[in-house]
């Protein structure tokens, strides 16, 4: 399969009158980590989204292992039908900032609905691969907790399960640990670091340079919406010659550079 | 002057009639009200702007108008158009109209309650829309929607008590009734303040139970 991943093709986003996104093009390859950094209000949840469908780009296409994904190809950039929209959505899994677990179901149910209502399994299979599923986050024996009763990591991992729970080949992540105690950033790292070893193709918004640096093969710093740089770390951190990046990596502890020198 | 409880308790029969009328028409009407005003608020939400914009202004209209006036409207105005209903018709679909515009604003308050987040990651795993509605949506907005639910169906209850006026044989109908018959006319209307507070009471007590139990499944 020579299809990228995921292709982001002139892709440029638009709030009313801001222009958040700029003409941004760029490729993941398959069984890749990609890293995207960049100022706060650069432009990389939104891009994120529009990777996801969750945002509309205003003009440019998203391509999923070569199929379009939210607009069909083709003259009139019409949009995909629901269903069309769900069997290609179904190649990426999604982890949220906050989680968005559903309040109203154990760990165990946020992680088998979607096997049972998506998939069509029956209960106890459905609860059986979700069981799975928490195990490889280190959460089996939490299963039967709700979310409130989960610390911030907890939850996170909870959320990665759900999201790995239908075989994804893709995984999205924005931000996944901005909004956890610090001690708690490790364990959630650490899951995403044997996910990005198992070969999983994933895409990380993140603000962990050392995390970007140590497991990203490639790193997309963003800002102002245009997409400045999209390369190997080595080429990102190690040779700052721009004057915005290295701004950026400045007001950050500047590990990532450090650890590679 | 002394109150003879007895003369409007010998027509038991009578009342009990009433107050069955008035008890279905209730529940039917706050039932229809309900699920009227639930499909307005999901009309609004997932059917676009215009559907949103043109489904407000009915909605205005009935909660800026006395009940009185629209059951009045619906009864005696109805033949104007040609619409001649059955007081019971006209009454039950008064209630289920007047109800559904406060039951559409309850229902979207609490659609606008759930985190937009929840909705993006049951799309994500590839729930579709009415998946959505009814694993995610209904369920995590159950709780807020309770308290103002079994409230608007408390004031329903008491609503009913115009439709006497439209001529429902319901329990204000029949109870005054007996009363100007009987020469006992406060009686009579203490007795009917006394059974309308014990459905009130017994409403209330049943939505703190069932708020009880929602609120288990949600810890
Ligand atoms: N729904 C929206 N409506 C209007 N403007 C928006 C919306 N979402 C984002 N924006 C704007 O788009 C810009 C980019 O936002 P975005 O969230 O993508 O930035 P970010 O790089 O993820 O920032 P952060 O690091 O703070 O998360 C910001 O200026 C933001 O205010
Ligand atoms: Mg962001």
């Amino acid at each position: 399969m020579s299809d990228p991943a995921i292709k982001v093709s002139h892709v440029s986003k638009q709030f009313g009158d801001t222009q958040v996104l700029r003409d941004i093009s760029l490729e993941v390859a398959p069984g890749t980590v990609s890293c995207l950094i960049g100022p706060s209000g650069s432009g990389k949840s939104t891009l994120l989204r529009c990777m996801a469908f969750l945002e509309q780009a205003t003009s440019g296409n998203i391509h999923i292992e070569g199929e379009p994904l939210g607009f069909t190809d083709g003259p009139g950039r019409k949009r995909q039908s629901p269903a069309e929209l769900r069997r290609v959505r179904s190649k990426i899994g999604m982890v949220f900032q906050q989680f968005n677990l559903w309040p109203h179901m154990t760990a165990l149910g946020n992680v088998s609905l979607a096997l049972r209502r998506v998939r069509g399994m029956g209960r106890a299979e459905a609860e059986e691969r979700a069981m799975k599923q928490l195990d490889k986050v280190g959460l089996k024996e939490r299963a039967h907790h709700y979310p409130a009763q989960l610390s911030g990591g907890q939850q996170q991992r909870v959320a990665i399960a759900r999201a790995l729970a239908l075989d994804p080949t893709i995984m999205f992540f924005d931000e996944p640990t901005s909004a956890l105690d610090p001690e708690l950033t490790g364990e959630v790292l650490s899951v995403m670091r044997e996910l990005a070893a198992e070969g999983m193709t994933m895409v990380v918004v993140t603000h962990e340079i050392g995390f970007a640096a140590s497991v990203g093969n490639r790193i997309a710093f963003l800002d102002g919406g245009r997409l400045l740089f999209h390369d190997t770390p080595e080429v990102v951190f190690a040779a700052p010659r721009e004057p915005r990046l290295e701004q950026f990596l400045d007001t950050y502890l500047d590990r990532g550079a450090a650890m590679l020198k | 002057m002394s109150f003879d409880f007895a003369v409007i308790l010998a027509k038991l029969p009578q009342i009990l009639s009433g107050l069955g009328v008035t008890i279905l028409i209730w529940i039917a009407g706050t039932l229809a009200a309900a699920v009227l005003g639930f499909v307005i608020a999901t009309l609004r939400r997932f059917g676009g702007r215009p559907v949103d914009v043109l489904l407000q202004l009915p909605i205005e209209v009935l909660r800026g108008t006395p009940f009185l006036v629209q059951i009045f409207l619906l009864y005696f105005g109805g033949p104007y158009i040609g619409l001649r209903l059955d007081p019971w018709v006209a009454g039950l679909l008064g209630i289920s109209i007047y109800g559904a515009a406060y039951y559409a604003e309850i229902f979207r308050a609490g659609y606008q309650s759930v985190p937009p987040g929840h909705v993006e990651a049951a799309e994500c795993v590839g729930l579709t829309r009415n998946q959505i509605i009814t694993a995610i949506l209904l369920p995590e907005m159950a709780l807020l929607v309770m308290p103002p639910s079994i409230n608007m169906a408390v004031i329903l209850l008491k609503e009913t008590a115009l439709l006497s006026l439209i001529t429902v044989p319901e329990m204000t109908m029949t109870v005054q009734a007996i009363g100007s018959q009987q020469y006992a006319f406060v009686e009579a209307l203490v007795i009917l303040a006394l059974v309308y507070w014990a459905l009130v009471e017994l409403a209330n007590w049943l939505g703190r139970l069932a708020e009880r139990n929602l609120s288990k499944l949600s810890a």
